[in-house]
């Protein structure tokens, strides 16, 4: 293979869409939760388990932490991107980077509804 | 005033070095260019390119006291001392405070900095409406100094790859001209991960821009037509 620098891979404007959409939605879940937290009469344990029993929450919660992971994978994306320059090594980090998110979203449906 | 300048001539020195000059002149509405060109008189090896010395060529464009600027268009008298010299980051030196602007050209000259029309032209000029050319204002006025690509960590990062501020701005001073045909293929060739969206919105594009333009805004707005396209 000749070593050519390569651009035009045409994409980009999702991922840049995509993070600005998972931004709002993980600053609309902080204020929600901050606001639950301040609302609460006696904070504790109970309170706690009380707030994320129901399934609203649970989900809006779910819908976070997917908007979380899709934002952190755009942005360990670009940073290996950056810092990486052999082709290989890069998707090898992007493969795991993926794999590693997939299982944050799997263990997270398992701790929400495995209460 | 006292000043420290950035000295390198690879044909005999090691390394970079700085250099203290100390230059008897009084700012009044003097520009920092006056007092380079003094410290020339006094010392003939110091190099820099230097033209029209009213901020139209481009040339002279350096880090001064840390801030990329045109040295003809800064006043003396808004420096604080020493005066620190040096050449733009991010590209390599030839010379004192020359850069090799070779990168930087190749960028510019990857997003097709010219009119792209198949029509047949007309017998007179191609028309606009005045609302029409208002659109380029803000764009066109740029003289391609390198101040702005050179002040952005994503071009210092990846000048190979990234556009830069100086090349998105000119890309859509051609989008936003009427007389263009080529929008979409324009849009195409931007769309990817590095040419265009390395951008972070740092903006020390428009924090630096002798001319105060604003390529982060240019950059936002070719943005938002892709996600119209794309909507």
């Amino acid at each position: 293979m000749v070593n050519r620098v390569v651009v035009g891979a045409h994409y980009g404007l999702r991922d840049w869409l995509v993070q600005r959409v998972t931004a709002v939605v993980m600053a609309l879940y902080c204020v929600t939760v901050a606001a639950l937290l301040l609302l609460q009469s006696r904070p504790g344990y109970d309170a706690w388990t009380g707030l994320f029993s129901g399934q609203p929450m649970r989900t809006f919660t779910l819908l976070f932490l997917l908007s979380l992971f899709y934002h952190a994978w755009i942005g360990i994306r670009d940073i290996v991107m950056d810092y990486v320059k052999p082709a290989g090594v890069r998707l090898v980090i992007h493969v795991l980077v993926i794999l590693v998110l997939l299982l944050y979203v799997i263990w997270s449906v398992q701790i929400l509804w495995g209460m | 005033m006292k000043f420290k300048i950035y000295r390198y001539n690879p044909d005999v020195d090691a390394e970079p070095y700085m250099q203290d000059y100390d230059l008897d002149i009084e700012a009044g509405d003097k520009m920092l260019l006056d007092a380079i060109l003094l410290l020339k008189e006094q010392d003939d090896s110091l190099s820099l390119r230097k033209s029209c010395r009213e901020g139209v060529c481009g040339s002279d464009a350096m880090n001064i006291n840390g801030r990329n600027g045109l040295a003809c268009i800064t006043p003396l008298s808004s420096l604080s001392e020493p005066v620190t010299l040096r050449p733009l980051p991010g590209l390599p030196v030839i010379r004192d405070l020359i850069v090799d602007m070779t990168q930087f050209f190749k960028q510019y000259h990857s997003i097709k900095p010219y009119l792209i029309n198949n029509d047949p032209p007309p017998e007179t000029e191609r028309l606009q409406s005045p609302e029409q050319r208002e659109h380029l204002n803000g764009l066109y006025e740029c003289i391609l100094c390198g101040c702005c690509t050179t002040s952005c960590p994503s071009f210092w990062w990846n000048p190979d790859k990234f556009v830069g501020p100086a090349g998105l701005l000119q890309a859509y001073r051609f989008i936003a001209d009427t007389r263009d045909h080529a929008t979409s293929e324009r849009l195409d060739d931007l769309e990817d991960p590095y040419r265009l969206f390395r951008c972070h919105t740092i903006m020390n594009c428009a924090d630096v821009c002798p001319k105060e333009l604003n390529p982060t805004n240019a950059i936002g707005s070719i943005k938002d037509l892709m996600v119209k396209r794309m909507v």
